[in-house]
């Protein structure tokens, strides 16, 4: 069609002038394209199947999986089961305490993203029988499946610090992003403060694994942008506490942050693990390798260690042994995210006991992959699909730039845009990704279009 | 982002604009059909109302600079790369030649009765 429409475009500009009806069918071809769907394409593929399949957590990857699941298949009886009413975009809350964005940005409600012919359970999971196959709600309602996908997300396990109080965050010097919207905003208060005042910025990670182990260094450093333009750099001090060895995991990463860190004047400190605070002394204790450490603060950012929800923790699903039984994460294969003692089981997101990315761009390539090795199972085929262990992290480095740093598994770096878009160099680009794209793409693949 | 389908940006632009996009399809693709229109009939490239065009264009561009700082909450001034220069480059180009093909045909189209 375009090419017919082009041919007699070229020929009658030739002769004369343009006929109207040729201008418009390019027009009507350039448009047609555009209307074009992703859910166009797979609808034709759809898989007839009876299959009862339960979604444990309706957070990004919970989403994204059941859109991805409806949009494959025909027949099933697909069940989200959460207790939370709002959504809440998670990659924004740097953005929010950073105070470049109201706690709004982020939130918006569950039911908007629920796929047709999707049922929501507004319960919270109590207890997985896998060997049952069946989950059984907080109200003691058994919902029995054929496939689990387990997509809880993690707990923030503040308790595990004593002396942390999470009604104080934002009162006090006391921040942490990563508890709701509106303790980010919170937060933002609290360093704004300490922006305007200077003094010592304690900044820490937890020794447990994390979501996104770069909103830590973010933070840092967007503190320290603030300070900057306030004109009080010189009189704050900031320490940086990382858990082990190194300030990322990627190794060429943590050499670059270093580097950052060092040109900043971040005072970095290694091995350290925030044990406990007193918030009315403003006094953090870490643990080291030479014994407890305190550290005086007028501004911190706790975030407190992660591990699985109690009902994932406390059931067989959790690693039986190694570094992850204990916070409880869950038996995977790491690249095809299928339980390996429970043939019907996947999980996605942060909770899957998987070496990297606690991230929603991990969700982004997990979750294609579980549901394509799920509905194989369902056709009683083998699926090639496989996880590499792709993951994101725009790292902002100062308010208007950030390092667009994608990596793996094997720690590769693995750049979308090589060559046009250097992923250790501080650029206003990823930042303008960060701030513009990345919901849109997010929002994207919760309805399972991205 | 590890692979680039031109679908997965539709969804992208639609969900970062919503119903907008539509008007701005709609104003691209009618814009450009009115000013090709507008070249094969006249057969030729007036001038002076090119010139004024041009004008109106780099006002343009300096808009489209502005509404990007706005959106992306920073400004061109912290660009830190080649990168940076390129986007800088291509947002102020759109909104230069979007601007001046828009003032060039509406006024073509305008003056064309008077003539």
């Amino acid at each position: 069609m375009y090419k017919d429409a082009l041919a007699k475009m070229l020929d009658d500009s030739a002769k004369t002038a343009l006929d109207r009806r040729s201008f418009l069918m390019l027009g009507a071809a350039g448009a047609g394209s555009l209307l074009l769907r992703p859910g166009s394409a797979q609808a034709a593929a759809k898989t007839k199947s009876a299959a009862r399949i339960v979604i444990a957590g309706a957070g990004a990857a919970g989403l994204a999986a059941a859109s991805y699941l409806a949009a494959r298949l025909d027949g099933a009886k697909i069940t989200l089961i959460d207790a939370r009413k709002e959504h809440f975009y998670q990659p924004g809350f740097t953005l929010v305490a950073a105070g470049i964005k109201q706690s709004s940005y982020v939130v918006s409600t569950t039911r908007e993203y629920i796929p047709g012919g999707v049922e929501l359970i507004e319960e919270r999971v109590a207890e997985f029988d896998p060997e049952g196959n069946k989950v059984v709600t907080e109200s003691g309602t058994a919902v029995p499946y054929d496939f689990l996908v387990v997509a809880t997300g993690l707990k923030l396990d503040y308790d595990a610090i004593p002396g942390m109080d999470t009604e104080q965050i934002g009162n006090n010097g006391l921040g942490s992003i990563y508890h709701s919207p509106a303790k980010a905003e919170a937060t933002w208060r609290a360093m704004s403060d300490f922006a305007d005042k200077g003094g010592v910025g304690v900044f820490l990670r937890p020794g447990t694994e994390m979501k996104c182990a770069g909103a830590p260094l973010k933070y840092t450093f967007i503190t320290d942008d603030h300070l900057r333009r306030r004109g009080n750099r010189g009189k704050a001090e900031i320490i940086y506490n990382a858990n082990n060895k190194a300030l990322f995991s990627v190794p060429i990463v943590h050499e670059k942050v270093r580097m950052l860190f060092e040109d900043r004047g971040v005072k970095v400190n290694y091995e350290r693990v925030l044990e406990s605070i007193d918030l009315g002394k403003k006094l953090a204790v870490f643990k080291t390798p030479i014994g407890p450490v305190e550290l005086q603060y007028d501004f911190i950012n706790v975030i407190p260690p992660m591990r699985a929800p109690d009902s994932v923790r406390n059931s067989p699903l959790r690693w039986q042994e190694g570094g992850w039984a204990n916070d409880g994460w869950i038996e995977v294969d790491k690249h095809s995210l299928r339980h390996k003692r429970f043939d019907n089981v996947f999980a996605v997101g942060d909770v899957a006991g998987v070496p990297k990315g606690k991230t929603a761009a991990s969700v982004k390539w997990q979750v294609p992959v579980a549901v394509d090795h799920l509905i194989a199972s369902i056709e009683g085929k083998e699926s090639k699909a496989h996880y590499g262990g792709y993951t994101s992290c725009p790292l902002i480095t100062r308010l208007g730039q950030a390092m667009l740093i994608e990596f793996d598994y094997k720690d590769n770096l693995t750049p979308s845009f090589p060559g046009v878009i250097a992923p250790l160099e501080e650029l206003w680009i990823s930042w303008v990704m960060k701030t513009m794209a990345l919901k849109p793409t997010y929002i994207s693949m919760l309805r399972g279009r991205a | 982002m590890k692979e680039l389908d031109p679908l997965v940006f539709l969804a992208v632009f639609q969900e970062m604009l919503g119903p907008l996009l539509w008007l701005m399809i709609l104003v691209i693709v009618v814009g450009t059909a009115a000013f090709i229109a507008l070249l094969l009939k006249e057969r030729t490239i007036n001038s002076r109302r090119l010139v004024r065009a041009e004008l109106a264009g780099l006002v343009g561009g300096v808009l489209a600079l502005v509404l990007m700082a706005k959106v992306s909450s920073s400004g061109f001034t912290d660009a830190g790369g080649p990168a940076d220069w390129f986007l800088i480059a291509l947002v102020f180009g759109l909104g230069l030649a979007g601007t001046a093909i828009l003032v060039y045909t509406v006024m073509g189209w305008r003056s064309r009765p008077a003539a």
